[in-house]
């Protein structure tokens, strides 16, 4: 694994051969083993180790990027000239900033040694348990255990150095039944975390809960999203938060910033050093992140910045750019919702009729500013009727507008670390939603 | 064979990409990467393992080879029977794919000019609030070695290019793109492609159209007969067609991510799957173009082959690999198995999954249609984790009236059931419009890969489908 130290020896040897005006390098090395099981088998086991380096340089108002996964002096030799070389075939960008000054971060401990040094065989046997749990109700298990470590660095010449290390934990499962089926899922810097039996567990009862679903109508429908599908949602509105993309008129925040477009009880801030959030204290360009809040009492109110954003926008950057050079600016990635003390059990007892929902499926955004979004419900959704879950429903198809439905929010429940399929992790919280909109059921 | 291992093979691959884009006048990526590995896939104690490694020496490969056979041993943990693979023959074999113009030897400046030609035209439409163009190559070099005795090298030239423009009014951001949308077309071919595609010829009247949805009235909501174009036909196919017939899917291997299908095993030879005049094939050889799923030989050593799919409507064949034939009792693989890079182990890829053409041309077509509306260009695609329950959008869309197309029509969106919409399909525009397309980004498995898939589509016809769905409600 990559170390500060040799971090810092290969970027002597990018300074060594680079002839551009400003150089940037990035590099970085993974271990990640990913253990992967169906039809109560492991039928997938796989582990990989790479490395990589990435050299940026700038030649006048001019930059460019160049990568390569080989540590010798003349690959190294050859990123650090391709990138050059590859800038000054480019017309000037008058929008081009220096390179920023050495910095300064908040330290994150997010490395843990008993996740990295994890082994093929505790895998495996952990995999065991969820399929002895499948087994005990005639069930069929389907998931995944994965773990690794990676260390990144970031270093340029006017003398930034940034480097961090993380591991990171993964289990999900599927259970599937003749005619339902159940998920769960979590993710860990800590692999101790995951308690893979509880997730099987859990899964098992959501696939014994929904035998035989029956076809409801759709239309307009209280719902209970469990935290896996508010994030799914949430995920494709955050992308709208950079500044960038309320500049160029492609946020649905266009014209809206300021404006009150969410309901009171909505409250989202970026926040990296969430204890439960992970990744690094800094973004593409070595700035460190900082706190924002993007949502107060439903008003949209702050966006995040790279520095580049910033400086069009009259304003400060915040930490959040993507590596340079790109077409997107910067994005706010440690998506924090504040929640409430509700549980998922006190909302279902607390609705007359609706529908409870474990996750969402094949999201993708149907109108850009109205963000309104289509995707299926999938592997345990539920009719609630007089506070109690009765029985599973058939999957549905929804058309959401999800700043409509986040001004629909009855309850809000415990935030938590959640992990989904459609985006990145985050700290969201159930949500009980009024009128949201499901256009069409599926066969099963 | 050392480490216990009963089955051995190893992929050598170095990938070489240039990625160029620009934004509102001005470059905005232009990067360059190389990366080569290696990975070891290996069946022991009945099980598989892979290991992946940058360490290209003989120490590097040799704990990339014990670290697979441990990692199998490990998997014959939670084994329930051995692994069985259907034969295979040993191939020694040389191929490299047709590339006229070698896009790594095409001047970053000319290439970044052209994209700059094209970013001016798009903007010189007043309301073209962001223009956005991108080309992309990719040079796959690969050495594929099995413990069958084969060696097989194979050299591929990917090539993608297209552009955007987004125009924001009021309180709508419309979006019009060329020649496809989210990248534009994509071939196995080199710099010719960008040459034929008359990328700046045709800016001008995308910019045009995206600043002219903002006045289209919005398209209707109910039940229509709907033309779809050849693009969007592509993409039918891939959703509705080229998931649901990969065979890892059917068997439940996907579950817990990608989904299952609905295609189960009795239905193979018995679904009516489409209406008669509905023919698809998987074909991976190169004689069917120079699509993203064209190769001489698959990622463990299947030749290129070509497999009927849907024939005169009838579900006829899944897309295998050596181990789902053996599961399904067939006696041999149908070659797709294809791995993202070095660091991935090969899963049943579609390769290029197409509908055959029958005759006529688009105008033909909307000639023939009394009362419909003519789909143009993806916006959104959705469908559910078995492959049933379907939701397209477009990007503009046109009435058709007395058999001409008429106004304009805006978020135009269609959905259904996956068997009803394919059996209601009645005409398939010929040769002529056929074209093959390539999606570059097809994702699938844990952990996630993406793929270049090929998708051959003509416009074609549909009657009494839902349309407006996304926005009823």
């Amino acid at each position: 694994m990559l170390t500060r130290e040799r971090a810092e020896q290969i970027f002597k040897q990018v300074l060594k051969f680079s002839t551009a005006d400003e150089t940037e390098a990035m590099m970085s090395s993974t271990s990640y083993s990913l253990t992967r099981f169906a039809n109560n088998t492991i039928h997938q086991n796989v582990q990989e180790e790479g490395s990589y380096l990435s050299v940026r340089a700038v030649a006048g108002q001019r930059t460019a990027r160049a990568s390569t996964n080989r540590f010798d002096e003349t690959s190294i030799r050859q990123a650090a000239e391709a990138a050059l070389e590859l800038a000054r075939t480019q017309p000037p960008d008058p929008d081009l900033l220096p390179m920023p000054a050495p910095q300064t971060y908040r330290a994150v401990n997010r490395s843990y040694g008993e996740t990295a040094e994890l082994t093929p065989k505790a895998r495996a046997e952990t995999v065991k348990i969820a399929i002895a749990r499948a087994e005990k109700d005639q069930l069929t298990a389907a998931g995944i255990f994965s773990s690794g470590a990676s260390a990144f660095g970031l270093f340029n010449s006017r003398g930034l150095a940034a480097f961090h290390e993380e591991t990171l934990s993964e289990f999900s499962v599927t259970m599937l039944g003749p005619t339902s089926s159940g998920w769960a899922k979590r993710t860990s810097p800590l692999a101790l975390e995951l308690d893979a039996e509880a997730l099987a567990d859990r899964a098992a009862r959501k696939a014994l809960g929904s035998v035989d679903p029956k076809e409801i109508q759709p239309g307009r429908h209280t719902v209970i999203l469990e935290p896996a599908a508010v994030l799914d949602l949430l995920g494709f509105l955050f992308w709208d938060f950079g500044g960038l993309a309320v500049h160029e008129k492609r946020s649905c925040l266009t014209d809206r910033l300021g404006q009150k477009i969410f309901g009171d009880n909505v409250e989202v801030r970026d926040d990296v050093f969430h204890p439960l959030q992970s990744g690094a204290a800094f973004d593409g360009e070595g700035m460190p992140r900082q706190r924002v809040r993007l949502v107060e009492k439903g008003v949209a109110k702050n966006l995040v910045y790279s520095r580049s954003s910033a400086r069009k926008m009259a304003t400060e950057p915040t930490g959040h750019g993507f590596p340079l050079p790109n077409e997107y600016g910067e994005a706010p990635m440690n998506i924090v919702m504040e929640g409430n003390k509700s549980s998922v059990e006190e909302m279902v007892a607390s609705t007359e009729r609706g529908l409870l929902v474990t996750r969402l499926w094949y999201i993708r955004e149907v109108d850009p500013y109205r963000k309104i979004l289509t995707g299926m419900t999938r592997d345990g959704t539920f009719f609630i009727e007089e506070g109690k879950v009765r029985h599973g429903v058939r999957n549905l198809r929804f058309n959401q507008s999800v700043i409509e439905m986040l001004g629909q929010v009855e309850v809000l429940g415990a935030a938590e670390r959640t992990s989904g399929e459609e985006s990145f992790d985050m700290v969201v919280p159930p949500l009980k939603i009024r009128d949201f909109n499901f256009s069409s059921v599926t066969k099963f | 064979m050392a480490n216990g291992a009963t089955y051995a093979e190893v992929r050598v691959e170095n990938v070489r990409q240039r990625y160029l884009s620009t934004k509102n006048g001005q470059p905005a990526q232009v990067r360059e990467s190389e990366s080569h590995g290696l990975g070891v896939r290996v069946i022991a104690e009945g099980a598989w393992g892979f290991a992946a490694t940058d360490e290209l020496t003989s120490a590097g490969v040799d704990r990339a080879a014990a670290r697979a056979a441990e990692i199998a041993r490990a998997s014959a943990l939670c084994k329930k029977e051995d692994v069985r693979l259907v034969p295979e023959q040993k191939h020694v074999a040389r191929w490299q794919a047709p590339c006229r113009i070698d896009p790594f030897k095409v001047p970053v400046s000319a290439a970044i000019d052209l994209l700059l030609k094209v970013d001016a035209e798009l903007r010189r439409v007043s309301g073209v609030t962001l223009a956005e163009a991108q080309m992309d190559f990719r040079r796959i070099e690969q050495l594929f070695v099995s413990s069958l005795g084969s060696q097989i090298y194979q050299l591929k030239t990917q090539t993608g290019a297209g552009y955007a423009a987004i125009a924001f009014s009021g309180s709508e951001i419309q979006k019009r793109s060329y020649p496809n949308s989210f990248g534009g077309q994509y071939q196995t071919k080199g710099y010719e492609l960008v040459e034929e595609l008359n990328l700046v010829e045709n800016a001008r009247r995308v910019g045009e159209e995206a600043v002219a949805l903002h006045q289209a009235a919005q398209c209707p909501s109910g039940v229509a007969d709907i033309i779809l174009d050849g693009s969007q036909v592509g993409l039918q196919v891939h959703e509705s067609v080229g998931h649901p017939i990969e065979l890892d899917r059917v068997l439940g291997t996907e579950a817990n991510f990608a989904g299952m299908s609905f295609l189960t095993l009795e239905k193979l030879g018995t679904l009516k799957y489409a209406s008669n005049i509905v023919n698809i094939v998987a074909d991976a050889t190169p004689a069917h173009g120079p699509g993203m799923g064209t190769f001489a030989f698959d990622d463990e050593g299947v030749p290129a082959q070509a497999t009927p799919i849907i024939k005169e409507g009838l579900f006829v064949g899944y897309l295998t690999s050596r181990e789902t034939a053996a599961a399904v009792g067939q006696t041999r693989s149908n070659g797709t198995m294809r791995a993202e890079s070095w660091n991935r182990i090969p899963l049943i890829r579609m390769t290029n999954v197409s509908l055959v053409p029958r005759a006529g041309k688009l105008d033909d077509l909307v000639a023939d249609t009394q009362d419909g509306i003519y789909f143009e260009t993806n916006r959104s695609w959705s469908i559910d984790d078995r492959r049933y329950n379907f939701q397209f959008g477009t990007e503009v869309a046109w009435e058709i009236k007395g058999g001409k197309r008429t106004r304009m029509l805006k978020n135009p969106s269609y959905g259904g059931i996956t068997t009803e919409f394919w059996n209601s399909c009645d005409a398939i525009c010929g040769p002529e419009s056929w074209t093959l397309w390539g999606l570059p980004n097809c994702g699938k498995g844990q952990p996630m890969q993406t793929m270049g898939t090929g998708h051959g589509a003509s416009p074609a016809r549909f009657r009494k489908v839902k349309v407006g769905v996304a926005y009823s409600g």
